[in-house]
């Protein structure tokens, strides 16, 4: 599980890393002439960034939620419904 | 990035698509190749010259090729389909079709198509001139 925080940690972390992977195997790729070696670096580097960003690692998981608490929910009430029965009782006592 | 398929759906997409763009690099990066490339051909010998049955001529020669392609490849060549063709004008046609071709002039043309790993496939050829027919059928 990842809260809000990691989610968009992990989601920025995987394109950087994608991007930076494609522009170094493409520069090493070019430089040693080597298209083979360029399409290696790029699927070392995606298979590495999957096993980064995709499981639920802990470091993903640190800014944990805050849900209210209980004690200062008892506070605020929730607000009533108002109940159409109680105008009926008026209008028989009226009559005697 | 909710769950574990939603984040490797996530990762997967965007390298392909990134894959797609560099590919599209590897292929302008073909551009800034200039090739020199030099082809000389000999012809050796006539083996026969004759009129074919449906009007045409037709011609087999022994050829001498000899080429240095080595400047046509890049990192990004997956092959290099080269041929030789023998090209020439008629009063009627601009290009290959006739009879009556003796002591013709007509040119040797090495043709060369570079198929890269990804992308683009460049085609050009090198025009030699100066070479002639027989002037009487053998």
């Amino acid at each position: 599980m990842m809260d809000w925080q990691g989610q968009k940690r992990a989601e920025t972390l995987m394109q950087i890393l994608l991007v930076v992977f494609a522009v170094a195997a493409l520069g090493i790729g070019y430089t040693l002439a080597s298209f083979q070696t360029m399409m290696l670096i790029y699927a070392g580097g995606v298979v590495l960034t999957a096993l980064i960003t995709v499981p639920n690692w802990p470091f993903f998981n640190r800014h944990h939620l805050k849900w209210l608490d209980p004690s200062e929910a008892e506070k605020h009430p929730k607000p009533q419904v108002n109940v159409p029965t109680t105008t009926k009782k008026k209008s028989s006592k009226n009559k005697q | 990035m909710h769950s574990f398929g939603y984040r490797a759906n996530a990762v997967v997409t965007f390298a392909v698509t990134i894959l797609a763009v560099t590919c599209a690099m590897v292929s302008l990066s073909d551009n800034f190749n200039s090739p020199s490339p030099t082809a000389d051909v000999k012809v050796l010998n006539i083996n026969w010259f004759q009129k074919q049955p449906n009007g045409n001529d037709e011609v087999s020669l022994t050829l001498n090729i000899s080429a240095d392609l080595s400047s046509l490849f890049t990192w990004n060549t997956k092959q290099v389909f080269v041929f030789v063709a023998a090209e020439y004008e008629t009063p009627q046609n601009a290009l290959n079709q006739g009879n009556n071709l003796r002591g013709k002039d007509y040119n040797m043309t090495l043709h060369w198509h570079i198929m890269p790993k990804t992308g683009k496939m460049f085609a050009d050829k090198i025009v030699m001139t100066g070479y002639y027919l027989p002037q009487d059928y053998k």
